[in-house]
């Protein structure tokens, strides 16, 4: 392997790794803010206790998402630095300005929550957990416009004496269509994952007979979670899909193996095809489905990948720009089969303990304890299907993944550095599951009370939290 | 003045900022065992960055991330250049963020001094490597024109273990250290701030001493003396000697902002060396980066002009609150049950 296909690989790991936790840490901060909230206004303590719980849950995940988002942030300057040099003036924007709106407001109110139950004010306290919350939304919105460009470059000029792609409208940037439906797409993943994270720890709870008053609630309030933001998450798709369609039209192919172009095309649900990935040699599907998908009109005209080729060679000068067709194909599937997967759970137990009861069969205890990391892996295939389906294009039509490795950093270099991130990513995998799965075990804490910090106030007096 | 200036300036802000704010926190990582005698003593010395840390590693990632949008040649240059220390760099606060989080989760004593050994060798890291990399970027790297037309490092990783990069990171690991020993003495009850006192009296002058070879050498350095360049780097050694005489008289406030200032002034030193350069070729000027050929358009600076103006006091005041909210001092007597994890007995112990 060259530094290139390294590269890519430490970026594929890298990131997917960063992403179980982000869509986690981004729907588990508005979940706990709701439960706080409830608290504030019930007094009732199977509130706070829930608080507390799923709290503790929320930070052992955003250590993790927090310590590996800092290499994301290294890591185009280390091994892309001639992606950096031809996108800075561009993509560096939203970038800063995610660090300097976003990521202050998160650590700071964050640290302020944990730290603060002693010292804020009960409102005061729960105003930070809603300030941090609503700073991961912003940190997502930032990185998204960003991918976005990436996808769908937009108020740009090229710079040919400097080659570099320059910024002309920065407003466009942060509110062009494909950013907007990216994130109303994936901030209701996020929901989805959290709500899957309630929802499946929650059950487990249930099972084990464990604070049932607190767990029946969160499990009801993750599964609704999960049923609400997977229509969301449907329609943004739905959207997205749309937009990809005519902003490129290769991705849409490839996801779908479509090889000719096509009237009525269908939405294939299974293709098998060559090994050099030229054709199909054998498809079923739904007549249509795909032109409806794409276009809007079951009649639409959908462009195969064959026909796409021959115009990009044109366009863009002898080449190949097809993506790996069977990648992008199964991850498609993958993602959407994942999200159904873990919304038919969650309304299947949802419908058996509508009395109260508790589900007997088989099938209970297995599917709730694989709930959580169901929607991680639609997730991470949602990501490996648009970031892989792009190639060869780092940016849309403007610069080949190839081109923005950093010149001068060795294959070696770059085959340490991964190795060294994956085993260390490993090895953090191995704690953050073990002190979950203790947390989980021991379930809620009983909290007997809470006490205002306005009736305390030696300076002696013992630390609710501390390190 | 030109955005390109004050991109440089806002810049050299943030890692005053991230110096005088991570210093510390790698000062306290380095000091945590040296400083306490039982795991009281240890909960409470982390308990002091508790609070704070993360923020104060945001100014690390704004200052990256302001480096890629105002000047992308040089985020390009530097990142790819000084691959293998931003590499341990990173490895290091990776380390140290989850040790932070997790070390006292957990019960066994086993568990936690493995932690704190992590505390302590990825604070110490970069706290070297810091001033190793600033160091060379003063002095000047082997940076030559590509085929590709841009301006690329070419001289490997051995290149920046030269003398005067070490004697910088020397510097910086002692004066973080000895503003981690003043930080903990203001922030810290009874005999763990009797001890950073102690650590502080000595550490201070080993960092006198580095700081002034390496201040010394920084101006032989240049071409001609300096005028300005030689007045701020006496500031800086007048501040440290402030710093430990406030520290001597048990002043620890004072001691605070002096070693704070000393950071801030010794910083603003480099970066006043650099201007207009941003990463100078030892292979002659025509290599140089500067605030001109390595910056973005006049529009994205402005862009970013206005967000930073808009936004970087908003920041200040809420970091600044968090530090006002979180005053007062930490003692081992506050901690309850040292020897359980916060996973391991109930957590919601509550005052009387």
């Amino acid at each position: 392997m060259n530094s290139l296909d390294l590269a890519r690989w430490q970026f594929a790991i890298t990131t997917v790794y960063h992403f179980l936790f982000v869509p986690i840490t981004i729907g588990m901060g508005f979940l706990v803010a709701g439960l706080q909230t409830a608290w504030y206004r019930t007094g009732k303590l199977q509130y706070l206790r829930a608080t507390k719980f799923f709290g503790k849950l929320f930070l052992i995940n955003f250590a993790i998402g927090v310590v590996t988002g800092i290499v994301q942030e290294f890591q185009f300057g280390m091994n892309w630095s001639s992606y950096s040099r031809f996108v800075g003036d561009i993509f560096g924007a939203p970038l800063a300005m995610e660090g300097l709106l976003a990521f202050f407001m998160e650590s700071t109110f964050l640290g302020l929550w944990i730290f603060g139950w002693d010292r804020l004010s009960k409102k005061l306290h729960l105003a930070t957990i809603w300030i941090a919350a609503t700073g991961t939304l912003l940190s997502a919105y930032f990185i998204l416009a960003a991918n976005s460009w990436m996808q769908h470059p937009v108020a740009y000029t090229y710079n040919s004496a400097k080659n570099r792609a320059e910024l002309t409208n920065i407003v466009e940037v942060l509110t062009q269509k494909t950013a907007l439906a990216t994130f109303f797409h994936t901030i209701p993943s996020a929901a989805f994952t959290a709500g899957a994270f309630i929802a499946g720890i929650s059950a487990f709870l249930i099972i084990k007979g464990k604070d049932l008053q607190m767990a029946r609630g969160t499990f009801k309030l993750g599964a609704i979670t999960m049923v609400i933001s997977f229509i969301l998450v449907g329609i943004s798709g739905d959207l997205t899909a749309r937009i990809m369609t005519t902003q490129q039209p290769m991705k849409m192919a490839a996801a779908e193996a479509l090889y000719d172009t096509k009237a009525n095309a269908p939405f294939s649900l299974l293709t098998l095809g060559t090994l050099d990935g030229s054709k199909s040699v054998f498809q079923i599907g739904l007549p249509s489905v795909l032109s409806f998908m794409s276009t809007g009109d079951f009649n639409g005209v959908v462009e195969g990948v064959n026909d796409l080729e021959a115009k990009y060679d044109k366009q863009y000068g002898a080449g190949n720009y097809t993506p790996n067709i069977p990648l992008a194909y199964w991850s498609f599937r993958l993602m959407m089969g994942f999200g159904f997967l873990g919304v038919f759970f969650a309304l299947l137990a949802l419908w058996q303990m509508r009395k109260g009861s508790t589900p007997k069969g088989k099938w209970f205890y297995p599917a709730m304890v694989s709930l959580p990391f169901i929607p991680l892996l639609a997730n991470s295939f949602g990501w490996i299907f648009t970031e892989t389906a792009r190639q060869p294009w780092a940016v849309f039509g403007l610069i080949k993944t190839a081109d923005g490795v950093s010149a001068v950093v060795s294959a070696g270099a770059v085959l340490f550095t991964m190795i060294v991130f994956t085993l260390l990513y490993g090895f953090l995998a191995f704690i953050e599951v073990g002190l979950t799965l203790r947390v989980i075990k021991m379930g809620p804490a009983e909290e007997v009370d809470y006490a205002d910090p306005k009736l305390g106030g030696s300076e002696d007096k013992q630390l609710v939290m501390a390190y | 003045m030109s955005f390109q200036t004050v991109w440089f300036l806002l810049i050299a802000v943030l890692w005053v900022g991230y110096f005088i704010l991570e210093g510390f926190d790698f000062g306290v990582g380095m000091l945590v065992r040296a400083v306490s005698k039982n795991e009281a003593d240890r909960r409470a010395v982390l308990t002091t960055l508790g609070p704070v840390w993360d923020g104060n590693e945001v100014w690390l990632l704004v200052a990256g991330g302001a480096t890629f949008a105002a000047f992308p040649e040089w985020y390009a240059t530097l990142f790819s250049g000084f691959y293998l220390p931003l590499f341990l760099i990173l490895v290091s606060l990776i380390v140290r963020g989850v040790a932070f989080e997790y070390r006292s989760k957990y019960g066994k004593a086993q568990w936690r001094q493995r932690w704190d050994i992590a505390i302590l060798v990825s604070s110490a890291i970069p706290a070297l490597l810091w001033g190793v990399a600033f160091a060379n970027i003063v002095r000047g790297v082997p940076i030559e024109k590509a085929a590709s037309g841009s301006l690329e490092y070419t001289g490997g990783f051995f290149n920046l273990l030269n003398p005067y990069a070490l004697l910088g990171g020397v510097v910086t690991l002692t004066v973080f250290l000895t503003h981690g020993a003043v930080f903990l003495s203001l922030k810290t009850a009874g005999e763990i701030r009797e001890r950073a006192q102690a650590i502080a009296k000595k550490s201070g002058l080993v960092a006198a001493v580095a700081a002034v070879g390496f201040l010394a050498w920084t101006n032989l350095m240049l071409p001609e003396i300096n005028a300005r360049v030689l007045t701020l780097s006496i500031i800086v050694a007048l501040l440290w000697v402030a710093g430990i005489a406030a520290n001597l008289i048990g002043r620890e406030g004072w001691a605070f902002i002096f070693s704070a200032g000393t950071i801030a002034v010794f910083v603003s030193t480099l970066f006043y060396a650099l201007y207009p350069r941003v990463m100078p070729s030892s292979l002659g000027s025509q290599f140089d980066l500067t605030i001109t050929n390595a910056s973005s358009t006049d529009y994205t600076l402005k862009v970013m002009t206005v967000v930073a103006v808009i936004l970087t006091p908003v920041v200040l005041i809420y970091q600044g609150w968090t530090y006002w909210v979180f005053r007062k001092r930490v003692s081992a007597t506050q901690i309850t049950n040292p020897d359980h994890g916060a996973l391991d007995a109930v957590s919601h112990i509550l005052h009387k």
